[in-house]
């Protein structure tokens, strides 16, 4: 085991895998609380997915596909937001529907791309990206989208918050609800993308709610839960990569994919706090007997 | 466009639209459209699992898509739905992704679930479907009053005694019954966009459930065939013109509802 986890530091991919990871499960943890809070999770989903049309899209029109990333998940946010309505069954419609529209223009953009010659990798792997193959280029890109991701929910989170527990009463208190709600769609679209692009939109989901709704299993206060999911998502990230790194020596070199074993580090988790919290009120009225 | 070899398309075409109509009504009135979306996309894990283990991928598609959705209604009687939604679609993609990566056969079977394959649909294949799509539909008649009165207003629904977990479960059930009918010819993205847009446009419209049910079923036939005569004619992707067609009929029912609301004062 010590071989293992000595070759497991060294590894440069490993090291990459790690930072990007990290900032990748801090960045979705914090962000996370307040999708959960704010019933947002769909418009989560939808938001990694549709960041294969700025990809493909970016390849057809020849410029970069990171910039593709982040205008499609902007606009797209932008676009969720205002046919959005305050019913929370209207919204789930509204981001179907966007999230539909934007899966068809991928399939368009994909044929296009094979027209003109060459097919765009980066429609494919957002799908099943790994945190292994990340490019180690992209890692100051990475770390200054996930910085600027984090200034906008610092700097919204009041209002956020605020709005999320009672729009009324925020807006009396003077919120600026709607410029509340946009930017903090926008700064989940950045954080998704930002998943998205380095390590896949399986694991961007995975990361974005798994950590958060463990934590808000155990704390109703938002500040709380944000901070120690950010630190559920950095352990189960770590404990992934190890477990696939690990692999490869028990399948003689055909290692498990590290997004199956981090969603899975993620999955068992959460189901490991659900039956917790199941538990619970028996512990507590065997304490009080 | 009507040529011999097109003829199996049209037809598939047709029962998927037909399906798709009337389970996307009453996905649209729940507001499901996250669990519509999930289950015919992690569903896709079941087909790679099957041909990993040398099995027909429709019967990994049906146990996937049947076994995620009753998951996702047994997992969210205690939590947040689309909280459970999500952790179980990933996690069905995750162990499509472990599947996918021990087999070392070719994947595009697989591939083309999440995509589909229009033209390749056979006439045994369109038996199935037929069986399928009609058990599918069974199953909502067979429950459509509870079902109506759940979705509407699960709080009256309960106090009238209808067993909500029990209508949850079945319409699980449909749902994955859909998702076997329509997958493998339209793949998971095109069923998803089917499923929401032209029911969302029909429940805009439509005043009582009987006629945005019929609405639904019309709009969905309509997108379904249009899109297959331009891509034909067009040779782009089916799955364009669908979600297009889809959402330009969401836009335009919403805007002609607002026209309404402002002419009645």
């Amino acid at each position: 085991m010590s071989a293992v986890l000595s070759a497991f530091f060294v590894s440069p991919t490993v090291q990459t895998a790690l930072v990007v990871g990290t900032v990748v499960a801090v960045v979705s943890g914090i962000v996370g609380v307040l999708t959960i809070t704010r019933g947002q999770s769909f418009a989560g989903h939808a938001l990694a997915d549709l960041g294969a049309v700025g990809g493909s899209g970016a390849f057809l029109l020849g410029v970069s596909q990171l910039w593709g990333f982040v205008l499609a998940g902007v606009v797209s946010a932008v676009a969720m937001e205002a046919i959005g309505t305050r019913r929370l069954e209207g919204r789930d419609v509204a981001t179907g529907v966007v999230f539909g529209a934007g899966m068809g223009l991928t399939a368009l953009f994909l044929t296009l791309d094979t027209l003109i010659g060459g097919s765009s990798n980066a429609a494919i792997s957002v799908l099943f990206g790994s945190l292994f193959s990340v490019d180690s280029r992209l890692v100051p890109v990475i770390l200054a989208l996930g910085a600027a991701t984090l200034a906008i929910v610092a700097a919204v989170w009041r209002w956020v918050s605020l709005e999320t527990l009672d729009r009324d009463l925020a807006a009396a208190r003077g919120v600026p609800t709607r410029w509340a709600s946009t930017l903090f769609l926008i700064a989940l679209a950045l954080s998704v993308q930002l998943s998205s692009l380095s390590i896949g939109a399986i694991l961007s989901t995975a990361l974005l709610i798994g950590p958060a709704a463990t934590a808000l299993l155990f704390t109703r206060r938002l500040g709380t839960a944000a901070a120690l999911a950010a630190v559920i998502a950095v352990g189960q990230v770590g404990v992934g990569c190890l477990v696939s790194f690990a692999s490869y020596d028990w399948f003689g070199g055909n290692s498990w994919p590290v997004s199956f074993t981090i969603v899975a580090a993620v999955f068992l988790t959460y189901m490991g706090a659900r039956a917790v919290d199941a538990l619970r009120p028996l512990i507590n009225r065997t304490a009080v007997a | 466009m009507f040529a011999a070899y097109l003829m199996t398309a049209w037809a598939g075409g047709t029962i998927v639209a037909v399906v798709a109509g009337v389970v996307g009504f009453f996905v649209v009135l729940r507001g499901n459209a996250f669990f519509a979306h999930a289950v015919p996309h992690g569903a896709f894990a079941g087909a790679a699992g099957a041909v990993l283990v040398g099995a027909n991928p429709l019967v990994g598609l049906g146990v996937f898509a049947a076994g995620g959705a009753v998951g996702i209604v047994l997992l969210g009687r205690r939590a947040r739905h689309d909280v459970v939604t999500a952790l179980t679609l990933v996690t069905m993609l995750a162990l499509g992704a472990l599947f996918l990566s021990r087999s070392r056969e070719y994947s595009a079977q697989v591939f083309a679930l999440l995509f589909g394959q229009i033209l390749g649909v056979s006439p045994g294949q369109l038996v199935t479907m037929s069986l399928l799509g009609l058990g599918c539909l069974g199953l909502v008649a067979l429950i459509a009053r509870p079902l109506l009165l759940a979705s509407v207003s699960p709080a009256l629904a309960a106090a009238r005694g209808v067993p909500i977990t029990g209508v949850d479960l079945v319409f699980a059930l449909v749902i994955a019954a859909a998702t076997t009918v329509s997958v493998p010819m339209v793949g998971a993205l095109l069923m998803f966009a089917l499923l929401i847009g032209p029911p969302a446009a029909a429940q805009v419209l439509a005043r009582t459930p009987g006629w945005g049910l019929s609405l639904s079923i019309v709009l969905t036939l309509v997108t379904v065939w249009a899109s297959i005569a331009l891509a034909v004619t067009t040779d782009l992707p089916i799955g364009f013109f669908a979600t297009a067609i889809g959402a330009l009929l969401y836009a335009g029912a919403r805007g002609a509802a607002r026209s309404r609301h402002r002419r009645l004062g």
